[in-house]
């Protein structure tokens, strides 16, 4: 018998706290896989958010840091400048990135630095009960959203890959999916890209994987990944949103 | 030789292996894992065709897949 299939070295031992068939795990083992086949686990250094992946430190195979809500860019680029030859990646979710991080995406995205970003949205803030986020689709009920999101009150969903890719700074965007088989093997393929330009030095990298909350969406993991695909994809299209070549 | 193994005290139930298996040969277990839920096991392991669709959807990385050579 040969092995197809098992966990990745590039993860620990230890049991993720997820909810029921919460996509993060998907993402963890996306990432930890592609720092092993490229060889770089033993130099990656991740930076954990705060939000549900908040102990992914406790998760991933390799050093890691965890920074305060929204600031792992600038964490990350301190460790990459002062560890050069390091492989440095973020891990953060919507609320993290999108919201109280934003300065802090946007300015290390426009500075180009050498670091690779996984943006984690599941168009919620999860750890704190299912508030409304900067991602949340209009209409969308959630706690601090009951009657569904309102644009004339609360504003319109942000997309982070589309405004990014305008910076002149930033050199590989792509939105991903990880509904199916298939979406998730291409999300690998985008994620391992993401590293390579970093160990080529090519600059700023970001991977937006698009990802569940069944809990705080009030639905089950498989109508959850049915929603992402029928409804938050139409308003966060896959795709390449730049790649410098 | 099992062609899948599932770490059942790890399951969560979430049924998202299940969902993908092309021979439909997952069911969950009437039993209850240390967690509380029921887990996710194959009995008919002559009908898995070690297609790995399964752990390639499971968000807990629970489940091993072999093939035969
Ligand atoms: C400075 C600060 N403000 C607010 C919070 C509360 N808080 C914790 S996690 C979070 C948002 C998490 O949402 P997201 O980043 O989308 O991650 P998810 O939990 O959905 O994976 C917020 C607002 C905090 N911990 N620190
Ligand atoms: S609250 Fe949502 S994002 Fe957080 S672990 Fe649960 S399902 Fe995942
Ligand atoms: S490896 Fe394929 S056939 Fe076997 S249980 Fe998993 S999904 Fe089903
Ligand atoms: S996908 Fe994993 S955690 Fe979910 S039911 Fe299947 S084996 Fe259990």
């Amino acid at each position: 018998m040969k092995t197809v299939f098992e966990k990745t070295k590039g993860l620990t031992d230890k049991t993720f706290h997820y909810c029921p068939g919460c996509t993060h795990g998907i993402v963890h083992r996306l990432v930890a896989e592609s720092l092993v086949e490229l060889n770089v686990l033993d130099k990656a250094i991740g930076v954990a958010p705060v939000g549900c992946s908040v102990f992914a430190y406790e998760y991933f195979n390799c050093d890691m840091q965890q920074a305060s809500h929204g600031r792992a860019p600038a964490v990350a680029t301190g460790i990459k400048r002062v560890l050069p030859d390091s492989i440095v990646f973020t891990y953060q979710g919507d609320g993290d990135l999108a919201s109280i991080g934003s300065a802090e995406i946007m300015h290390a995205a426009a500075r180009g630095e050498n670091i690779t970003v996984i943006y984690v949205n599941n168009a919620i803030f999860g750890m704190t009960g299912g508030q409304m986020a900067p991602t949340t689709l209009i209409g969308q009920v959630t706690t601090t959203s009951p009657n569904g999101r309102d644009p004339l009150t609360d504003g319109y969903p942000i997309n982070m890959s589309e405004m990014l890719a305008q910076l002149i700074g930033s050199t590989y965007i792509e939105r991903v999916s990880i509904t199916n088989v298939k979406n998730v093997k291409h999300a690998k393929k985008a994620i391992k890209k993401a590293f390579e330009n970093q160990i080529n030095n090519k600059g700023f990298s970001m991977i937006e994987i698009l990802s569940t909350c069944p809990t705080n969406w009030g639905m089950t993991p498989l109508d959850s990944l049915k929603w992402l695909d029928e409804k938050m994809q139409s308003v966060f299209p896959l795709g390449v949103f730049k790649e410098v070549k | 030789m099992k062609k899948v193994i599932f770490k059942h005290d790890e399951c969560k139930g979430c049924g998202l292996c299940a969902a993908v298996c092309p021979k439909k040969i997952i069911f969950f277990d009437k039993s209850i894992n240390p967690n509380g839920f029921h887990p996710a096991t194959v009995d008919e392991q002559d009908k898995c065709i070690s297609c790995g669709f399964c752990a390639t959807m499971c968000p807990d990385l629970i489940i091993t897949v072999r093939k035969e050579v």
